[in-house]
């Protein structure tokens, strides 16, 4: 198995795999969102009884969470090696070659969607599961009403949207490149793969900017 | 029509691999449009051998673009501004009265600069010599009928067989990576019976020689294909991962 580390095309794949499988989180993550627009109790139950403190979440938010480090450390290394591939001399006449301008900036735009994730995790995850995890003082049981006290700040609901915009760009490349390295590309699915990651970008980047804007709006608990 | 042109040449110059290089420009007068690129820079080292100084070293070799010799860096773009050419075959035309074209080497780690404008580029041969060729020994000829092969395979081997080795995928790479010229050479034999014999040996061994040598990761920007003057497509990338996973997953 190191090949998974030694080989280029060997830390492509686990760099892949990795985000594909970030790219389901992030589909349960949104659709989870979701209800919070609907009624904040069934949100509440969901974090609570489905996930919270309970064993098979910790053991998943540990899974999520190594997937995490291994998509940044992978991405670390590739970029750095990528760097020194590259040589130290640089053109003078830049390039101008035309290419997406999301493929040329996957690890600026990772680099600004993890700084986001950081402020995320102490805003919403270290006030509910790890403070209930560690008993800590002050752990939040009502995760909906959390989320509309932190959605009440105009900034956090800025630059939560820029960080989403952040995270369409990422996506946009990252899905198809993903499929790409696992090998699952042709010239006749090389444009399906590519629209299908400009949907599932969309459709994830949109749920979660939506959520945060109707919260701020008080378009939310519609049904509670 | 055709005009003649003035122009100014911005060229790179270095002594050798370890030496300091910088750029150099030189103006030109009366350049006919009409000229390829390659001839033009003739003619600017004419003038520099009249006027006793060192003439500019640049590859080229068959100037028909064929042979993948031809390598420069103009403009921004590898072989020039054209799509689907190599520099041999770009002509003055493509350039303005009062232009200055700035002319550059390859520029990657995989590709250090020997003098000038021209680049080792050793390294793609040690690629192919790493598995990118069949042994058997083929003996006279047989019929071309004999071992039938879809004509989609036939037509997408020779594509991929069209890469002609020249380097711009590796030079337009802003990640240094070889992959375009590897899949390609990988492609030709994968996608034909006689290729499959050896093709888990070949895409492992070929690969590996990549990565020694230095080469970076492919991140799938696709500025090699955009630049690449036989219009190899980057699909042949897809295929070379899939023959490297399959093998390796076999193992």
């Amino acid at each position: 198995m190191s090949w998974l580390i030694k080989s280029s095309i060997g830390r492509k794949f686990v760099q892949s795999i990795s985000g594909l499988f970030l790219i389901l989180f992030l589909l349960f993550h949104m659709s989870m969102n979701l209800v919070l627009i609907f009624n904040y109790e069934t949100y509440n139950f969901l974090a609570n009884e489905i996930l919270g403190a309970n064993w098979w979440a910790i053991i998943g938010t540990g899974v999520i969470a190594l997937g995490f480090v291994v998509h940044v450390i992978y991405a670390i290394i590739l970029t750095l090696q990528n760097r020194k591939a590259r040589g130290s001399n640089s053109y003078a006449s830049s390039s101008q070659t035309k290419t997406p301008w999301s493929s040329q900036n996957m690890f600026v735009l990772g680099l600004f969607i993890l700084l986001f994730l950081f402020l995320h995790l102490y805003q919403m995850w270290y006030q509910m599961q790890f403070k209930e995890l560690f008993m800590i003082e002050g752990a939040r049981h009502d995760g909906a009403q959390l989320v509309e006290e932190v959605f009440s700040h105009l900034w956090v609901v800025i630059v939560y949207v820029i960080a989403f915009i952040a995270l369409w760009f990422h996506l946009t490349h990252g899905f198809w490149s993903a499929l790409h390295t696992v090998g699952w590309n042709n010239t006749v699915w090389m444009k399906r793969i590519k629209v299908l990651g400009n949907i599932i970008s969309t459709v994830i980047s949109l749920g979660f900017i939506l959520v945060a804007i109707a919260i701020y709006l008080g378009y939310s608990n519609l049904l509670g | 029509m055709d005009k003649d042109i003035n122009i100014k040449v911005k060229v790179w110059r270095q002594n050798g691999p370890k030496e300091k290089g910088h750029f150099e420009t030189y103006p030109l007068e009366n350049i006919s449009q009409g000229s390829s690129f390659l001839e033009m820079l003739d003619i600017l080292n004419e003038k520099l051998i009249n006027e006793g100084k060192e003439t500019v070293v640049f590859d080229h070799d068959c100037r028909e673009g064929i042979c993948g010799m031809c390598s420069l860096y103009i403009n921004g773009h590898p072989h020039g501004p054209d799509e689907g050419v190599t520099t041999c075959q770009l002509h003055m035309r493509r350039f303005n009265d009062g232009d200055t074209i700035t002319v550059e080497p390859w520029r990657s780690a995989g590709f250090p600069i020997i003098k000038d404008l021209m680049v080792d580029r050793s390294a793609f041969d040690k690629i192919i010599q790493a598995g990118g060729y069949i042994s058997v020994n083929t003996g006279s000829a047989i019929d071309a009928n004999a071992i039938p092969i879809p004509r989609d395979d036939a037509e997408m081997a020779m594509d991929a067989a069209a890469c002609i080795g020249c380097g711009a995928c590796v030079a337009a790479c802003k990640n240094g990576s070889a992959m375009l010229f590897v899949s390609a050479k990988v492609s030709q034999f994968a996608l034909l019976p006689q290729g499959r014999v050896e093709a888990t040996q070949r895409a492992k061994s070929m690969v590996a020689k990549m990565d020694e040598l230095g080469f970076g990761n492919c991140t799938n920007t696709g500025a090699c294909e955009v630049e690449c003057p036989k219009n190899i497509s980057i699909t042949n990338i897809a295929r070379l991962n899939r023959e490297f996973l399959k093998a390796k997953f076999r193992d």
